[in-house]
């Protein structure tokens, strides 16, 4: 992606939003303008900024442990037979379990301060870190096998030396979903009850019908998203190239 | 490094129910021992199953080095890929062997090997950078790293091209010298110049086949090497005909 075919699709984008502004000529209530929107993001840019920093936080924290907790299974599991049988079929079933039906529990268990919103960004990510990196230990050259065999390799040294580098690609690929996953499990944390962050603000715009700053938090935390993506984009390129020895 | 063993192998491998070979072979001691034969007769099975590698079968018989002691840990082993881990520059990937057991690993050494080996001016560097015949003088570097009695190569030099063939083949009987040597190859030429003995292995049986009188590696334009050469091929296509 070129900044440049970035900047003539958000063009696009907002002419459009415009254009159906015009054509239908929709209440400011119901659809704002987008110069409406950009004003009203400039007046309430204090209280936008803070609620940003908390889901921010939220989300990084979120995916920091998550992805601690995902790379961590999937190296016990590679590891251990016993735990691959027992744990896999716990994993898939647990993935049955919509987390958006977990958020009030996990609001009444963790409170309405940042706690519930970080487990809610770790569960919904756990699983495909977990399973993309769990996927890249096990799916591995025979011929590496074989050489580690008749080197005496330790197990442990083995995983270490081999089984890991190699799967950083998959891990990046893993990220890569987590990144977008991750605002979305704090979002909801806080629509189900929080006191801060966007999707608080969100929720609040909404009550007072300030349609216009419900649109200019939603469009932060797009931005917020799509800054997270390329961020573990650039990260998930890097591993690949370590990987392959060509960074 | 201790005196090169012998290795002797009787016995029968089955895949489920059919029998890929019934046979017996010996190994001399600190020589090398070409084996050839149609792809599919087990070659490279007997060298797995040796070196304690999944085969995908079942092996009824018995295998033993002639000095008694156990074969594991004295074998090292070289393959058609070089299996260089792309992430390690050349000096880690030769002391791969010592990591991957947790010990520390003798770094000044595996630069003088890859020295020996005339990669010494690429010894920081990745293997994507290297060319083929490079990255498996490098290997071949880490073979010697290990410093083990018996070698058992499986058709290393197969995937390069001619002249960085046989100057690798130079280079291996070179420094492989005074090891037992097992090399599984489809090339008649390389075992005419290479082995001190060459087995041609069929299904029921391991024929060992006449070598020229000089020692090797042999020159590959002498007359013997080539009629040895032509008569191992001839014989190999009138075995898949």
């Amino acid at each position: 992606m070129k900044a440049s075919d970035i900047l003539v699709a958000m063009l696009v984008g907002l002419g459009l939003w415009q254009a159906i502004v015009v054509v239908t000529a929709a209440p400011h209530f119901i659809l704002p303008s987008p110069w409406r929107v950009a004003q009203a993001a400039y007046k309430s840019r204090v209280i936008i900024a803070e609620n940003t920093w908390v889901t921010a936080i939220e989300v990084v924290l979120g995916l920091l442990i998550g992805t601690a907790l995902g790379v961590a299974t999937a190296i016990q599991l590679a590891m251990s037979k016993m735990a691959e049988r027992l744990m896999l079929p716990i994993l898939v079933f647990t993935q049955a379990v919509p987390v958006f039906a977990l958020a009030p529990l996990l609001t009444l268990w963790f409170g309405y301060g940042m706690g519930s919103k970080i487990v809610m960004a770790v569960l919904i990510i756990y699983f495909p870190v977990t399973s993309a990196f769990h996927d890249g230990l096990t799916r591995m050259d025979s011929g590496y096998r074989d050489l580690s065999i008749s080197l005496g390799a330790k197990k442990w040294h083995f995983m270490k030396r081999i089984q890991i580098p190699q799967a950083l690609p998959s891990l990046g690929s893993g990220l890569r979903l987590a990144a977008v996953y991750a605002p979305i499990g704090a979002v909801i944390g806080e629509w189900v009850g929080a006191s801060k962050g966007l999707g608080y603000l969100m929720l609040l715009a909404n009550g007072r019908a300030k349609i216009d700053l419900m649109f200019a938090s939603l469009i932060v935390l797009a931005c917020l998203t799509v800054v997270l993506h390329v961020a573990i984009g650039v990260l998930a390129k890097k591993l690949t190239r370590y990987a392959q020895g060509t960074g | 490094m201790s005196r090169a063993p012998g290795i002797y192998l009787k016995g029968q491998h089955r895949i489920e129910e059919r029998v890929l070979f019934d046979t017996e072979l010996h190994i001399t001691g600190g020589q090398w021992t070409c084996l050839l034969g149609r792809s599919g007769v087990g070659k490279s099975t007997i060298l797995r199953l040796i070196l304690g590698l999944e085969t995908g079968g079942t092996f009824k018989g018995e295998f033993a080095a002639s000095d008694g002691a156990p074969l594991t840990e004295r074998i090292s082993y070289m393959a058609q890929s070089d299996l260089l881990l792309p992430w390690l520059n050349l000096v880690e990937n030769v002391c791969i062997g010592a990591q991957l057991r947790g010990e520390t690993p003798d770094r000044a050494r595996a630069r003088s090997l890859l020295a020996r080996v005339g990669l010494s001016g690429h010894a920081d560097k990745k293997p994507a950078t290297l060319s083929g015949g490079m990255r498996q003088r490098a290997a071949l570097a880490r073979t010697l790293f290990e410093d083990r009695s018996i070698v058992f190569l499986d058709e290393p030099f197969s995937a390069l091209d001619a002249g960085t063939r046989a100057d690798m083949q130079d280079l291996a009987a070179d420094l492989l010298q005074g090891r037992t040597v097992l090399l599984v190859t489809h090339d008649p030429a390389e075992a005419a110049r290479l082995a001190h003995q060459i087995a041609v292995m069929s299904p029921d049986q391991v024929r060992i086949w006449p070598v020229p009188d000089s020692a090797p590696p042999r020159n590959v334009t002498a007359d013997e090497t080539l009629k040895c050469q032509g008569a191992l091929l001839a014989h190999l296509r009138g075995e898949a005909a």
